[in-house]
């Protein structure tokens, strides 16, 4: 380890964190467009919380779901801040720790100690306090994949054919975990993380298309040799003709689409949703929150979502245009693949244009874990940016 | 790990990367673009769309029929009312809830019920394709029923033990309450369940029906059955996406059904029936069935109407099960379900006379002339004889009637076949006697408001020549085959005779089907109703009313009053002095002819009765007796007419049937203490036995008056 490997940096005090975060702003290493854009999603995210868990007979459920997820995303702020005020450089020294850490979560998935919630074994709870490690999974997987890609070796200016063998072993073994939980939807994102930094690492455009190439041949063979179960194949089915079986399997689809179209331009009104007072969406206050958005905010409160999120992801993409190390660059690259995949497919999917996948909308679902996750990414590219600014930007 | 840095090679990879991210950031906006389009799209010009799709998510519409209006007699009295019974009924979506299903109370149900839980448990299953009954037909937003005719202190019992029957309610419903039993039965009608192609033939029932709706399936309840049933109200609950309900969007209340006004006397149809039973029952031996009709000559409404054998019309009350509906039709039953009033189809016999009478008198039979009256005559080859073979010498017309000579009868019919032309009849015969017979009213029906009314035959010139067409071949068969099956030779040689003839000529109309004809036999049937309403036309000077039973309808509230139309009324091409003629002879029958017997001892002189006896028969079955009449006879006001199917001669048994109809319409003691009354001291207000059951003789013209309250208050008394 030469001079890039720097000291640890790990803050003693809260004071000092504050006067460390302080301190960057301060100086302007701060990319307070895509903080505001952050908090501003996350503001709008608590108001759909509870809008979507109101009941006018117990207000107490509202306030009760509002005040959890205000103290996770509290945790989550914090958690970031935390991340974004040290050297980026830190948890890539733990990057392998972490990825062995993920690991051992999902492992504890299939303990006692796991749970299932709505059919999938994703959960780890003790005490009380429940926890996704799959969420943790992407985090540490685009540490991994950075790490593994985004530190060329000697004389090499570009991962070589064995560091994409290693990055691939790296993501295989997390993915098949999540994936026989069942959850399709995290598996797909750790691919697509994946995926996105390997296109953007300069690897060999062969493996990049060969990679494309082999997801292509297993969609294939899984729809072929019938590999899908039958609640899956019902969700590509209904993406096709969500009216087939509307009280089936169509009906999340259904029910989702109904109460977008219904919100119109202007929206009924916070609290006036009659698809969402009903709750005729289920899972509306966490994968289908932003039917609630479009329903009660029309399509003016959709436009924002969509708008801030692309602003999110394109302010990522911007850190890492302006990266001068591979990994800080990948990192990002893999926030902004996980953000744009999950983020769209998850809005996708309320709009009838993609496959109904388990998934939360970053920044605005209710759910701790995922909370915290994608904080913990928005204070690795915050990190980034700070320190890791080429010349261009200096 | 070690690594240089080589700023050449760095810079020279970043160029393409830069590239790449470049294009990432185009590829992020085009997929928020494209969202943002799809957004678009459903929200803005699919909007509506989608909005009245959500409205039918959470709006269920639920109807709430409205009360069916009663059917009142002309007093106000029910003929039919709504009772209230108790039911026992679930709340589905609470059931639903339960973590067992509901199991439990519907145990608890069945066990203070003492019914089976399984029948219960299947009561409350949704009816689908896949569930057939016992099933719940109604939404599951209605309370299903489990238990009807609930005991009122077990209901009490679920009501006080709320805890133990969570969702389980006990209300009070409306059913069809028949406070006459068995009365007027097949007159009134009844309710069944709506069928599928009921739904289907009737446009403004389905938007109406909750699928557990009940429709008029006859008489009554079934042609006014539009304005009875009201319309219904349709109430709109919020419910989320459990099927809770959040709240009522919208009610609009139903709208209760009219009453029905009829023109029947409660009393009179209690009178009639009575006395058509005992009429039935003394009959005895093959006698099976018989009707009644009161008509009200001035108006042609329907003061009472029977038909025997009749049966409550509470079995089809909450649908009727397979047993008691097998029993209905049963052959033991009689086939009670059909009225012999307006269906039953009979030769009139003599009390046709009239007609033939009337026929005769307007084709230039003298009135005041005398004709013979032999034992028999002989047309066309063939014997015609009197009833029962005696003769009575030389008599007027008024005599003929009186005595009911048939043979003065068969040589007017006779002679006016001759005039026609005979077997070679002219280009365009009068057929005085079969027109008449139209004019009366007889082969078409008289458009009472009732439904499936028989018409009737007049078997003339036009209908022997398609009754021919349509039986020809057998009957050549017949003629050529002969009847080798009839025991008795001679028989078997008349009916090959009657097919050769039948055969060959069928279609002519002869000397024997004319001279039949004018007594009421042969081919010739009417219905006791179509009699009813001919002598109701003599009576009131030649008016032939289109009988109704529904005066008017009347709203729940008395705010509207609709009177129902009749059509117009056809007038006997008969002049007043034939009809004035007819009356006459009418009036002595009970006084000295074939009704004396049956009146004996009715007061005459106070209400005197004017009728005419009949007595049907056909080969292998005992004779039909007739009575049809009209009183009092010098201001008309009733037609009377009493069929007892196969019980013997009209005199004898019709008559006494029609006789205790006046009885009991006037209040007179009946004929068993009728020798007490004479030998008292002949004062006419003695024969008054009972309480007349139309006090003054009359119905009344005014309508009943229903209370903005709903009671009702009949006609005359101060509101």
């Amino acid at each position: 380890m030469t001079a890039y490997t720097s000291p640890h940096v790990a803050p003693a005090t809260w004071r000092e964190v504050v006067g460390r975060v302080f301190a960057v702003g301060v100086r302007r290493r701060v990319d307070w467009v895509l903080v505001a854009a952050v908090l501003v999603l996350s503001a709008v995210g608590s108001l759909l919380v509870w809008t979507s868990t109101h009941t006018p007979e117990d207000p107490a459920v509202a306030a009760g779901y509002v005040q959890r997820h205000l103290v996770h995303l509290g945790m989550a702020v914090l958690c970031g801040a935390l991340v974004a005020s040290v050297d980026y450089r830190a948890p890539r020294a733990y990057a392998p720790v972490v990825y062995l850490l993920s690991l051992a979560g999902l492992a504890l998935v299939f303990t006692p100690l796991g749970e299932v919630v709505n059919g999938s074994r994703g959960w780890i709870s003790v005490a009380g306090l429940q926890a996704q490690p799959a969420e943790f999974v992407k985090v540490a997987l685009i540490l991994a994949t950075a790490m593994l890609l985004g530190e060329p070796r000697d004389g090499e200016h570009a991962p070589t054919t064995r560091d994409v063998v290693f990055a691939l072993a790296a993501l295989a073994s997390p993915m098949v975990m999540v994936l026989v939980q069942p959850d399709l939807g995290s598996s797909l994102v750790l691919g697509a993380i994946f995926l996105g930094m390997l296109s953007m690492s300069g690897a060999p455009v062969r493996w990049i298309a060969g990679l494309l190439g082999c997801g292509l041949v297993a969609v294939l063979c899984v729809w072929w040799f019938d590999l899908l179960q039958d609640y899956q194949l019902a969700r590509v089915t209904t993406l096709f003709d969500p009216t087939a079986d509307p009280q089936g399997r169509g009906y999340n689809a259904n029910q989702a689409i109904i109460a977008v179209g219904s919100g119109g331009f202007e929206g009924t009104g916070l609290f006036q949703g009659e698809q969402t007072s009903g709750r005729f969406v289920p899972e509306q206050h966490t994968d289908f929150i932003f039917t609630v958005a479009a329903e009660e905010l029309g399509f003016i409160g959709g436009v924002l979502i969509i708008a801030l999120l692309t602003l999110v992801i394109w302010r990522v993409l911007r850190v890492a245009a302006g990266c001068e190390q591979p990994y800080a660059r990948l990192v990002c690259v893999g926030v902004a693949t996980w953000l744009t995949f999950q983020g769209f497919v998850n809005i996708g999917m309320t709009l009838g244009v993609a496959p109904i996948t388990g998934l939360p909308l970053p920044f605005l679902s209710y759910g701790g874990t995922a909370t915290i996750a994608t904080m913990v990414a928005i204070g690795l590219v915050l990190a980034i940016h700070a320190r890791d600014r080429g010349f261009e930007h200096a | 790990m070690r690594r240089i840095i080589d700023p050449r090679s760095e810079g020279g990879a970043r160029r393409p990367r830069k590239v790449g991210l470049l294009a990432a950031q185009i590829l992020v906006v085009a997929l928020a673009a494209t969202l943002t389009a799809r957004m678009w799209y459903l929200q803005v010009p699919m909007a509506e769309h989608y909005q009245s799709l959500a409205a039918a998510n959470h709006i269920q519409e639920l109807v709430v029929p409205a009360t069916r209006g009663q059917i009142l007699d002309a007093q106000g009295r029910p003929l039919v009312r709504n009772r209230t019974e108790l039911t026992v009924s679930a709340d589905y979506h609470q059931l639903e809830r339960s973590p067992d299903g509901g199991e439990e109370v519907l145990r608890n149900v069945a066990d203070l019920l003492d019914v089976p839980f399984e029948e219960l448990q299947r009561r409350t299953r949704l009816c689908g394709p896949d569930v057939s009954r016992p099933c719940w037909q109604g939404s599951p937003y209605q309370p299903i029923t489990l238990v009807e005719d609930v005991d009122a202190r077990l209901a009490l019992q679920i009501m006080e033990r709320r805890e133990d029957f969570p969702g389980i309610t006990a209300q009070q419903r409306p059913v069809r309450g028949y406070p006459m039993e068995d009365r007027a039965a097949q007159l009134l009608g009844y309710l069944q369940p709506v069928t599928q192609e009921e739904l289907e033939e009737r446009e403004d029932l389905r938007t109406q029906f909750t699928g557990v709706d009940y429709v008029g399936r006859d008489g009554l309840e079934a042609v006014y059955d539009d304005e009875l049933r009201g319309t219904s109200g349709v109430r709109k609950y919020e419910v989320d996406s459990r099927g809770n309900v959040t709240g009522v969007f919208s009610e609009t209340p139903p709208e209760p059904g009219d009453h029905l006004v009829t023109s029947i006397d409660e009393r009179v149809q209690r009178v009639t029936e009575d006395a058509l039973a005992k009429g039935l029952e003394s009959a005895g031996g093959p006698a099976d069935s018989a009707a009644a009709v009161v008509l009200d000559v001035n108006t042609g409404h329907v003061v009472s109407m029977a038909s025997l054998p009749s049966y409550d019309p509470s079995v089809w009350e909450g649908g009727i099960d397979q047993e008691t509906y097998d029993e209905l039709l049963s052959e033991d039953a009689g086939d009670p379900l059909t009225s012999r009033a307006i269906q039953g189809q009979y030769p009139p016999a003599s009390t046709f006379k009239v007609t033939s009478l009337a026929a005769g008198a307007e084709n230039g039979v003298p009135l005041d002339k005398t004709f013979s009256c032999p034992s028999s005559i002989s047309v066309g080859g063939r014997s015609f004889q009197n009833y029962e073979g005696s003769g009575h010498g030389s008599l007027s017309l008024h005599k003929a009637i009186v005595v009911s000579c048939n043979t003065v009868f068969y040589q007017m019919a006779y002679d006016m076949w001759k005039e026609d032309g005979g077997l070679s009849p002219d280009e365009e015969p009068e057929d005085a006697m079969t027109t008449m017979a139209h004019d009366f009213g007889f082969g078409e029906p008289t458009g009472i408001d009732l439904p499936h009314e028989g018409s009737g035959r007049v078997p003339d010139r036009e209908w022997k020549r398609e009754y021919w067409e349509d039986t020809r071949e057998q009957a050549c068969e017949r003629a050529e085959r002969g009847y080798p099956e009839e025991d008795d030779p001679e028989r078997a040689e008349y009916l090959e005779q009657v097919a050769e003839e039948q055969c060959a000529d069928g279609y002519r109309w002869r000397a024997g089907d004319a001279v039949n004809f004018s007594i009421g036999q042969g081919d010739l049937v009417v219905t006791p109703l179509q009699l009813a309403r001919a002598y109701a036309a003599i009576a009131n000077g030649g008016t032939l009313h289109e009988p109704r039973i529904g005066k008017a309808l009347v709203a729940a509230d008395g705010t509207g009053v609709t009177e129902i139309e009749s059509g117009e009324p056809d007038k006997l091409p008969v002049s007043d002095r034939t009809l004035d003629y007819l009356r006459s002879a009418l009036a002595d029958v009970p006084r000295k002819g074939t009704a004396r017997g049956a009146f004996g001892g009715f007061p005459l002189d106070e209400v005197p009765v004017a009728g005419k006896t009949g007595t049907a028969t056909s080969t292998g079955k005992k004779e039909s007796g007739w009575f049809a009449s009209y009183a009092p006879a010098d201001d008309p006001q009733f037609a009377v007419v009493v069929l007892i199917s196969q019980g013997g001669t009209g005199g004898a048994v019709a008559a006494p049937v029609v006789r205790e109809i006046y009885d009991g319409i006037y209040g007179f003691s009946g004929p068993e203490d009728a020798d007490d009354a004479e030998s008292a001291d002949g004062d006419p207000d003695d024969q008054r036995g009972s309480e007349p059951a139309l006090p003054g003789g009359e119905p009344p013209t005014e309508l009943p008056t229903v209370r903005s309250d709903g009671s009702i208050v009949a006609p005359g008394e101060p509101d």
